[in-house]
């Protein structure tokens, strides 16, 4: 049954990429939606096998690569972590195909899609059911290309394309980082096999090693480049700017990829490997600094856009940070319960987003929508469960995990950890400013589109609605259900048995009453504020746009990370590659080496050639100079 | 062993260039002409597949070695194969009879000669690659430029001339210091035979030398920077059979020297001048790529990337390591399986849009589906994504290098960045995005022949992604006993 869960996405890929169009549009949908809900089916039982009876295995498919003394195989790893994992990924992605197949039915390339969708599911499962680290890095790619696929899928749109290679070359840079740390850890411990790792590592706590000419502790140095794979992927500061762009991508991608799964990956990496973060001080505060800085920067970004996807985008790299600010203080449960209640909340908002562009016929400003709740009543419904669970509102999923990192951060005691606690409760303000605005802006006020006639826009088909209600079940109760076991103290029944390791065991402390107290309360009073500055009193808001003008502009503009980067890397290596083209292989190497040579030989012979003239005298007078000069030479000597 | 199976390989390509050139050509019977090359690689390719059946993988020992005196007390013709030699012979069989599947479009006057020239080059190939004496060795390397020179000045684009002079004045003047090389060594031992000078050892006060001799023939070969400007332009004027058996076959003659006499013969020189190797290596990986990012011609710009690519390969050999080459031989299978594919793919517009300019297409994507799903594939085995041989390789080498250097292994992944990006650019602005060409829209999706070739070049390279043991278990023990043995040398500083 385990090898079915990984084998069934991947059959229905193959027979619908190949077959589908054999078997028709249709059949496809059905096809693979239905093998990929079966996978969900099977890894619900897992998940509760592992939680009822502390379920684990390893089980080895087959060998992989086999070189000296290093053995891969291809494997499946199923204990708390990966359990977890199986769930979350079947469950959205079963739930987005068949969402896919509401919202892909004009599309002429259904059975592509399908195909592209349940290959990501294979891809995304085969990541997190590694056991070791060149399985994983295979499942990663893996996941990176199907994102290529899906992010490019309107092959026509330029702008898609361009976003789907810069998703695959941002996210290279990461896998950079990421395959040196691989190679690092086979140096080290000549295995890549997690548990063998694992338990390796007790016995370099005190190496150092020289770093491109950094002393620094090896297992600093591990964690550090599995960290630059892990921001790659996960959409961290510096290496985030593929995020928002891949937005170009089909919304059911979107919520699946680019929220629900892949971009969580690294999150999970980290998450993996705690055996080994442990013990590494310096790369966990960095980890907390990037996370805190992360969730900070795209909110405040996510306050200004205008594009309803790329909103929810950059809220999205906002908790990814939070996720990560939480591994950071060494609270990997708490991040893995954010991950697992995040999946619900955003796969349903942007799903949700999808059926709002849906009706409006594939408009995605919010400047141009308004003013159509009574329209769309289901998805107005569901959207507002999803923002009321993605600010926290209490008793909805986010409330659980969003707090408890809030609250882990503080717990932690040390300068890195407050400051993180105080990022964290201004952050969780501004996402709920940011979502507010959203769904204010989208449903409520006039009606601003001036090419549909509101009449037009219509609900989206019962298909299309179904999987958001799962979601919207999700995103409501996953919080309050699961709190206890992901995050509970335990006992006898710890469900994360030895997957996760704690050196010392995270505080059973709570942080003082008013701290508990704080976000719920800022959360609620963010709804009035949102509800003044973009519904009542427009102007407000439009003057302190005007006051602010370049910070406006700064935040507009996503603090012009794009433009910086084009004009350190995108240029200049473009300028550096026809330096070395036309001028150091054309002139240099070609111009002495080979073209050269033969023009000073043809020169050369062109004045050889002079000397055969055919003319006796000059031969003659050659050849007296030459002996009158031999016979100088001998009468000298 | 009766049965001279190697001399057999060897001989029976020419025994058919033989027929064919006998057989009157015209156009009636270029069909005929074809299905007599076609059978006889095609028996070539079945006979090698025995051979490796019959091959034992627990030793490294030559095998089917066959030894026949040709000048008395100078030179033996010798032949035998190890786990190394093998897999590019099969590389060897296995390409050719695509070459000659491929000629129906692409070559258009003297189908018969071209036949033979591709013929006779296999002959040499194989012999390349199975010899054990010097000189042997020598005769087949040098050979093979010949055809290939042929190939490239007959059949060639509009610069042939220019391109096939600069290819082989090139690897012709690298490969006179060899012959000295060669003569010294007999001269120093008194043996061109590779096996007894395995076991003799050369004095390190030649290794030195010798090495550098060998080096600068294997180097224009190979081509490592900076003699590479001639695979560039000898890549764009060769017909698509041409490039593909220059980028497939010959590239890898290089990379088999190494191994086999760099290493096995002069492990002193070759600790000495590792690092000139790396710094030459990682430039080239660098560079080039930077270059291919820049190109305009479809060509070109797989020819640079194949320069990148044996960068990896001289880089991982060099590490002298298991893992190092064992990676890089699986590089150079893989190298030699997705070049040839992407010069058949190239190949493949070319002879329906005559343009290798990458401007003149895009969009292409709905006209011809088929072409656009293969060319994916081999692209991402070319920027080696993990599940296709690309990756194996890649990865191999860089975790030797990474244990021997830090700093290599980190500039050499750069290189892995940087090789995304321009495999990506190009597919996307070749395949995807609006048609603005509308002559692009009549043009016709792979034929069958095409999707014989293209497929059976799949086929491997996904195979050989997801289960590469066949592969290592050939090579592990050759290689394993190769590094002992230079272990012992250097050593005992023989």
């Amino acid at each position: 049954m385990e090898i079915l869960i990984l084998a069934l996405p991947l059959i229905a890929s193959i027979i619908s990429g190949f077959f589908g169009r054999l078997i028709g549009d249709r059949n496809s949908e059905i096809f693979t939606s239905l093998l990929v809900s079966i996978s969900a089916i099977f890894s619900a039982f897992i998940l509760y096998e592992v939680i009822i009876n502390q379920y684990q295995e390893n089980i080895v498919i087959a060998t992989w690569i086999n070189s000296g003394s290093l053995n891969v195989n291809w494997s499946m790893k199923i204990d708390s972590l990966s359990a977890v994992m199986l769930v979350v990924v079947t469950s959205v992605s079963s739930l987005v195909h068949i969402y896919s197949i509401g919202y892909m039915s004009h599309d002429p390339h259904k059975p592509r899609f399908m195909a592209y969708l349940s290959l990501f599911t294979f891809a995304m499962l085969m990541l997190v059911t590694s056991d070791n680290f060149i399985q994983l890095f295979f499942g990663w790619e893996g996941v990176g290309l199907c994102s290529y696929f899906l992010i490019g899928f309107w092959f026509k749109k330029d702008t898609a394309n361009s976003a789907a290679i810069k998703a695959f070359i941002v996210n290279r840079v990461g896998d950079f980082g990421f395959a040196l740390g691989i190679f690092l850890i086979f140096y080290l411990f000549g295995t890549v096999n997690y548990s063998e790792v694992f338990d390796k590592i007790p016995t370099i706590l005190e190496k150092d090693l020289i770093f491109l000419g950094i002393k620094i502790g090896a297992i600093d140095l591990i964690c550090l480049l599995l960290f630059i794979g892990a921001m790659g992927k996960s959409a961290q500061i510096f290496l985030h700017t593929w995020l928002p762009d891949a937005m170009e991508g089909p919304t059911p991608v979107s919520a699946l990829i680019h929220a629900a799964t892949m971009v969580t990956a690294g999150v999970f990496l980290v998450v993996r490997c705690s055996p080994i973060y442990e013990y590494s001080e310096l790369a966990l505060n960095i980890i907390t600094i990037v996370g805190m800085s992360t969730a900070f920067f795209a909110a405040t970004v996510a306050l200004v856009q205008t594009d309803i996807k790329k909103i929810i985008a950059y809220s999205t790299c906002s908790q990814l940070g939070y996720m990560f600010f939480a591994t950071g203080v060494g609270a990997y449960n708490v991040a893995m319960f954010h991950l697992f209640t995040h999946a619900f909340f955003k796969a349903l908002l942007f799903l949700g987003s999808g059926s709002v562009i849906h009706a409006f016929k594939d408009e995605q400003d919010i400047n141009k929508m308004g003013g159509v709740w009574k329209k769309l009543p289901y998805t107005y419904t569901l959207m507002i469960i999803g923002t009321l669970a993605l600010t926290g509102f209490p008793f909805l999923s986010g409330f659980y995990s969003k707090d408890a990192i809030i609250e882990f951060a503080y717990l932690r005691g040390n300068t890195v950890g407050y400051y993180a606690a105080g990022i964290g409760v201004l952050t969780a303000f501004l996402t709920s400013i940011y979502s507010w605005r959203l769904i204010f802006k989208t449903f409520h006020g006039n009606y601003n589109n001036k090419e549909i006639n509101i009449e037009e826009t219509h609900e989206s088909p019962l298909v299309m609605l179904i999987p958001l209600i799962f979601l919207s079940v999700g995103a409501i109760f996953a919080g309050f259900t699961f709190k206890e076991i992901f995050i509970g103290h335990g006992g006898t029944n710890y469900f994360w048995q030895d997957s996760i390791f704690f050196l010392k065991p995270l505080s059973t402390e709570h942080p003082p009453i008013w701290f508990l107290f704080l976000t719920p309360t800022l959360v609620i009073l963010s709804i009035p504020v949102a509800y003044y500055l973009f519904l009542k009193n427009k102007d407000l808001t439009d003057r302190i746009v005007k006051v602010n003008k370049p910070l406006h502009e700064f935040l507009k503009n996503k603090w012009y990370f794009d433009e910086l980067y084009d004009e350190i890397f995108v240029k200049p290596s473009k300028k550096f590659g026809l330096f070395l083209w036309k001028f150091f292989d054309l002139k240099v190497i070609d111009g002495l080496g080979p073209d050269g040579i033969s023009s000073i030989i043809k020169k050369f012979s062109i004045k050889a050639n002079k000397f055969q003239s055919g003319f006796i005298y000059q031969y003659a007078f050659v050849m007296l100079l030459g002996f009158s000069a031999l016979l100088t030479f001998l009468i000298v000597k | 062993m009766n049965f001279p199976i190697l001399s057999s390989l060897i001989l029976l390509p020419s025994i058919g260039a033989l027929f064919l050139f006998f057989t009157k050509s015209n156009k009636e019977n270029n069909f005929s002409v074809k299905y007599v090359a076609l059978f006889t690689s095609l028996v070539n390719f079945l006979l090698s597949i025995y051979l490796w059946i019959l091959f034992d993988q627990t030793t490294s020992e030559f095998q089917f070695v066959e030894e026949r005196v040709w000048i008395e007390n100078f030179i033996n013709y010798k032949v035998g194969v190890d786990g190394i030699s093998i897999l590019f012979i099969l590389l060897t069989t296995f390409i050719t009879p695509l070459c000659i599947i491929s000629v129906n479009n692409s070559i258009k006057n003297r189908l018969s000669e071209f036949l033979i020239a591709v013929l006779i080059m296999e002959t040499f190939m194989i012999g390349v690659f199975c010899s054990l004496d010097l000189v042997v060795f020598y005769l087949f390397f040098e050979a093979g430029l010949i055809p290939m020179f042929l190939i490239i000045g007959i059949w060639g684009g509009t610069r042939r001339v220019y391109s096939a002079f600069k290819f082989f004045l090139y690897t012709l003047l690298g490969s006179v210091l060899m012959l000295v090389a060669i003569i010294s060594i007999y001269w120093i031992t008194g043996t061109t035979d590779v096996v007894q000078l395995y076991e003799l050892g050369i004095d390190t006060k030649y290794q030195n030398l010798l090495w550098l001799a060998f080096f600068s023939s294997f180097a224009v070969k190979t081509p490592m920077w900076p003699v590479h400007t001639w695979l560039p332009d000898a890549h764009v004027e060769a017909p698509t059979a041409g490039s593909v058996l220059l980028a497939a076959i010959l590239l890898k003659m290089a990379g088999y020297g190494f191994i086999r006499f760099s290493i096995g013969l002069f492990p002193i020189a070759s600790e000495i001048f590792t690092p000139l190797i790396y710094v030459l290596s990682l430039i080239a990986i660098i560079f080039t790529s930077f270059i291919a990012l820049m190109q305009e011609d479809m060509k070109k710009l797989i020819a640079y990337s194949s320069v990148a690519h044996m960068g990896f390969v001289t880089l991982g050999i060099f590490t002298i390591q298991q893992q190092g080459i064992e990676g890089s031989i699986i590089q150079m299978i893989s190298h030699g399986l997705v070049a040839a594919a992407l010069f058949l793919c190239v190949g493949v517009v070319y002879d329906r849009m005559h343009s290798r300019l990458i401007d003149t297409y895009g969009g292409i994507v709905s006209i011809i589906p088929k072409y656009s799903v293969l060319f994916m594939v081999f692209t991402l085995s070319a920027l080696g994504l993990p599940g296709t041989s690309g990756f194996v390789g890649e990865f191999l080498i860089l975790m030797a290098a990474f244990k021997d250097n830090f700093l290599v292994a980190v500039i050499a992944s750069l290189g892995v960045i940087i090789g995304a990006a321009y495999m990506l650019w190009l597919y996307k602005r070749v395949i995807f995005g609006k048609l603005i060409n509308t002559d692009l829209k009549k043009m016709l999706d792979l034929n069958k022949s095409e999707m014989v070739i293209l497929t059976s070049l799949t086929v491997p390279t996904l195979f050989f992604g997801f289960y590469p043991e066949p592969l290592i278990n050939t090579i592990e023990v050759s290689i394993r006993d190769l590094i002992e043995a230079y272990n012992i040398k250097i050593a005992s500083k023989i």
